[in-house]
């Protein structure tokens, strides 16, 4: 991992134990961040993108996951390896924090808004002393009066009395606004944002994702943005990789990826994109069970340039251009005209 | 109020259909029937039954509940006496199931499937199926005969502390006392354990129920991930949203307490409301039986509007609304 | 049928509703039975007094009470007693519950909120305090006990129907079908009852480990079946005399009900699993 990186995720495998057997959810995954960029995680419902989120924060559900093998580089430290006291305490909300996807049920409805905000000041403040145990009242003031001028910076009107709010008083868009705030609060190294506007108008998404931006890059703050949905990626993201079925396909700085895209599945899946001057085009084929997941490259067999070689090996990684790789055995030659 | 009032008028009706005839217990075994009829005309009881009826809430919206046959003392103070007794082993029993209760809930919700949730489990089921009156007799064999450890029955008597609250634990607490609080407890300890075991495993199910369930939330799965510690968490946020439908439990748990009462405290001899009921039950004692029915009822409103007023300091949102 | 046969395998699987279902089973069949269990017909009501109060061994399983009664006997025929009460009292009290809140849920009529409201009169009140005063009333017999728990029982079960109704009477296929003009006794028989049936069931099964207990409760005061009947709750009561010397009298009969209670509720909470996924296990408590 080189120093500019801040998260390299390398080789992760994930399951998930159910009735029907073991669902090899996320298959040797590879994803770089570097610092101050926001890498988009693009891919269908159900190709893993949560899972690798919550795989780096450390919350995949005990009792179904199993991490197979792989690192989660994080700042020259394996991630996997720390214990889940430590990760709690000194990685999660302090160095990594979490935008959710669904601002409504993320906060919980019986507390004030400011309740919440504080209680991760309380123990995600740079303020705060290794090991403290109380909340003294200076620190608390300031942990206070920090919070109230980053609720002013996301355009929340009136931030002293929108702490003492519930929740319900407040709208979709605000809510998450606000979310956007407990984020940046503890000023982390590394923002992950799991589909954060899926569940906003989408007259709202816009204003979100420019205002998100624009705090995280003032701030110079990584982010590991999940979305299904390629206008957003579009317009929020430096580099994007794609997901597919558990394996990443093609990773590419945003401009490239749109205009030459180089693996068939990413081809294919921005043709489908709703386009002034084209007709849709269906992606042919179904998402592959994972209990029971295809041998090889796992977009084989929807594949129209599959070979034999497709269905038996992984490709390994392929440089087509300077930062743009693609795991593909055949990947698609030239630029796609009008993007 | 109109429920306590249907309650009362339905007590009173089949409470004076008993057929024993309560002039002959009050006029004495060697009544004559002349006198046997003076008395019933004295009580009132040659009366059709709406007469009496309206005469009885006549003199109770002017406080009067009348008079018990059997003890011959107004029933008021009948009960107000016996009042100290039966609170001091409802709150205990009600303190038992919460604050035993609830913790066990939580943790067996936390510890799911494992062999602490299981074991709850069969506590709390069979708690639920333990019939109190052999409960209390098995307790009697092994605390009091067999250990010796409590006193078998009845109530701390004699050398009370001075009387603030009636409740001799508390009491003696005021005053100081240590003696007399420990001797006071040793007395309440196997009728609480008793009152306390349905309603505790009924809050065991129901706490643990609605941890689970709120575990699930997106807003744990959010303090999770931004590595809020887990007791902080758990113990001061899940338990709120769980503690919305355990409180409603806790306003039911009242209603079981008082029909326990009443076989406890007579398993027990314990001198309160429940034992005073039986009696009155018993002895066709009509002012009594329907003077308890008017407090049972008039305390089940109560605790009904206390529930509310807990859910609003629970629920910050009905608060407001 | 199918729905039975799906009931019935989904039982198989959750260990604790089986092990419910065999109690009761048990229980039915220790009822049927109870002469061939036991060593001569008259067992559970022949008194030797030279045999009084002996312990559990030899002769006697459970031991003998005051009357030199064998208690294993005793306890095979309480069964009966025990069966009989909580069958015939759930029954009356579904047979008057269910009808009261379909009617007054479907109808909303003025006679349906009359009897709403006596319902819920019924149940500001302890059930065990107006049982005992209907069975006083009454004077101790099974059948005043059965009575006395039907009477105070049925509003459970029109609180219950009432509610599932009142939430069911705004569906669109039960407005679809008024619309239609088909009569509303044919709605509430063809489209609403079996759309309750789900929680009748279980709170049938826990209807009878509650009513069991109240029973009991009724025996152990001296309101049930009068001596020499072999009820469970009375010879408890009896047994308070005799300890702690005779500390087995209690035991057997304890159990047998701490046992049959157990096992209704253990399968109304595997019912409720089966029949009603919308609601968690646990969500209930006693009554
Ligand atoms: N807790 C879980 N138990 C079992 N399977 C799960 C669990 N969470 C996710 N999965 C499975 O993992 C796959 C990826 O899910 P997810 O990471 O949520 O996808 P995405 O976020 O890309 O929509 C899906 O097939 C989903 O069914
Ligand atoms: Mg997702």
């Amino acid at each position: 991992m080189a120093a500019a990186d801040i998260l390299a995720v390398r080789d992760l495998a994930v399951a998930f134990a159910s009735d029907a057997g073991l669902a090899q959810v996320l298959d040797r995954v590879n994803l770089t961040i570097r610092r101050g960029e926001v890498m988009g995680l693009v891919g269908e419902s159900g190709c893993g993108k949560s899972t690798l989120a919550r795989a780096v924060l450390g919350v995949l559900p005990e009792n179904a996951a199993r991490i197979g093998g792989g690192r989660v580089m994080f700042d020259g430290e394996d991630l996997l390896r720390i214990g889940p006291e430590e990760m709690s305490d000194r990685v999660r909300g302090r160095r990594i924090t979490f935008i959710p996807q669904d601002p409504y049920g993320s906060f919980n409805p019986l507390f004030s808004v400011g309740d919440q905000v504080m209680e991760i000041m309380r123990w995600k403040s740079k303020r705060r002393p290794e090991g403290e145990r109380g909340y003294p009242r200076a620190r608390r003031a300031a942990d206070r009066a920090e919070a109230i001028e980053l609720l002013r910076q996301v355009q929340i009107p009136e931030p002293e009395a929108a702490l003492s709010k519930l929740p319900h008083e407040f709208s979709g868009g605000q809510r998450q606004r606000l979310m956007i705030a407990m984020a940046l609060l503890p000023q982390p190294d590394l923002i992950i944002a799991d589909e954060p506007t899926t569940a906003l108008d989408v007259t709202i998404q816009a204003q979100i994702l420019r205002l998100l931006r624009k705090l995280v890059k003032g701030r110079g703050i990584s982010v590991l943005f999940t979305t299904h949905d390629m206008g957003t990626a579009h317009e929020i993201c430096d580099r994007i990789t794609v997901l597919y079925a558990g394996q990443e396909m093609e990773t590419a700085p945003v401009d490239a990826f749109f205009v030459r895209p180089a693996h068939q599945y990413t081809a294919r899946l921005l043709d489908s994109l709703p386009n002034p001057d084209r007709e849709i085009r269906e992606i042919g084929g179904e998402i592959p069970r994972l209990i029971d997941p295809p041998q090889g490259c796992r977009f084989h067999p929807r594949c129209a340039a599959a070979t034999d070689i497709c269905r038996s090996q992984r490709p390994d990684e392929r440089a087509v251009a300077a930062g743009h790789v693609v795991r593909c055995h055949h990947p698609h030659e030239g630029a796609r005209h009008a993007a | 109020m109109p429920t306590v009032a249907g309650l009362v008028a339905i007590v009173f009706v089949v409470s004076h259909i008993i057929p024993s005839d309560p002039a002959a217990l009050v006029a004495g075994e060697a009544a004559t029937p002349e006198q046997i009829a003076a008395v019933r005309k004295k009580l009132g009881f040659d009366q059709p039954m709406h007469v009496q009826l309206g005469a009885y809430f006549w003199k109770l919206m002017q406080g009067d509940m009348g008079n018990s046959l059997f003890t011959t003392r107004p029933v008021w103070d009948d009960l107000s006496g016996r009042l100290p007794a039966t609170i001091e082993l409802t709150l205990a029993a009600m303190a038992v199931s919460t604050l035993v209760g609830v913790p066990l809930g939580v943790v067996a919700a936390l510890r799911r499937n494992t062999w602490l949730d299981h074991a709850v489990r069969v506590i709390t089921v069979g708690g639920l199926a333990v019939a109190s009156f052999w409960l209390a007799i098995l307790l009697q064999l092994l605390f009091s005969m067999e250990l010796g450890w409590a006193p078998l029955n009845a109530r701390l008597q004699g050398f009370p502390p001075p009387a603030v609250t009636g409740l001799l634990t508390i009491d003696a607490l005021i005053a100081g006392n240590l003696g007399v609080l420990g001797k006071a407890l040793a007395h309440l300890a196997l009728p609480t354990i008793t009152l306390a075991v349905p309603g505790l495993a009924t809050l065991v199910r129901f706490t643990r129920a609605g941890v689970l369930d709120v575990l699930q939330s997106g807003f744990v799965q959010y303090q999770r991930a931004m590595g809020i510690p887990w007791r902080v968490i758990v113990w001061k946020y899940v338990l709120r949203n769980a503690l919305v439908s355990t409180v409603t439990q806790i306003g039911l748990l009242f209603g079981i307490l008082l029909a326990g009462a009443v076989v406890v405290e007579t398993v027990f001899d314990w001198p309160g409301i429940g034992n005073y009921a039986f009696n009155a039950i018993f002895s066709s004692d009509y002012n009594a039986i329907v003077g308890f029915t008017l407090w049972a009822g008039t305390v089940f409103i109560l605790v009904n509007l206390l529930v509310d007023l807990a859910h609003s300091a629970i629920d910050p949102r009905e608060a407001r609304s | 049928m199918k729905a039975l046969v799906f009931i019935v395998s989904r039982l198989y699987r959750d260990r604790s509703a089986f092990l419910g279902a065999l109690i009761i089973l048990a229980l039915v069949v220790v009822a049927l039975a109870a002469p061939l269990l036991v060593s001569h017909p008259d067992a559970a009501w022949a008194m030797n007094p030279q045999v009084r109060l002996r312990p559990p061994g030899g002769e006697f399983l459970f031991g003998t009470d005051r009357m030199g009664g064998d208690i294993y006997a005793r306890v095979i025929y309480g069964a009966r007693i025990t069966l009989t009460i909580a069958v015939v009292a759930v029954g009356v009290s579904l047979l008057i519950g269910v009808p009261v809140g379909l009617v007054a849920g479907f109808y909303g009529h003025w006679l349906g909120e009359v009897l709403m409201r006596v319902s819920d009169i019924f149940l500001a009140v302890p059930q065990i305090v107006l049982a005992i005063a209907i069975a006083l009333t009454l004077g101790p017999s099974i059948e005043n006990v059965i009575l006395a728990l039907s009477l105070t029982y049925w509003p459970w079960f029109t609180r219950l129907v009432y509610a599932e109704t009142q939430s069911l009477k705004n569906e669109v296929f039960i407005e679809a079908a008024m619309a239609l003009g088909v009569p509303p006794w044919r709605i509430i028989v063809t489209h609403i009852l079996p759309n309750v049936a789900s929680p009748i069931i279980v709170r049938t099964s826990i209807g009878m480990g509650f009513t069991i207990l109240t029973a009991a409760a009724l025996g152990f005061l001296g309101l049930g079946a009068p001596p020499p009947a072999p009820e469970w709750g009375r010879m408890i009561s009896e047994s308070r005399e005799h300890l702690p010397d005779a500390w087995w009298y209690a035991l057997a009969p304890g159990l047998a009900i701490f046992l049959v209670v157990m096992g209704f509720n253990l399968l109304g909470d595997g019912l409720r699993d089966i029949l009603d996924p919308r609601i968690r296990r646990a969500q209930h408590g006693r009554g």
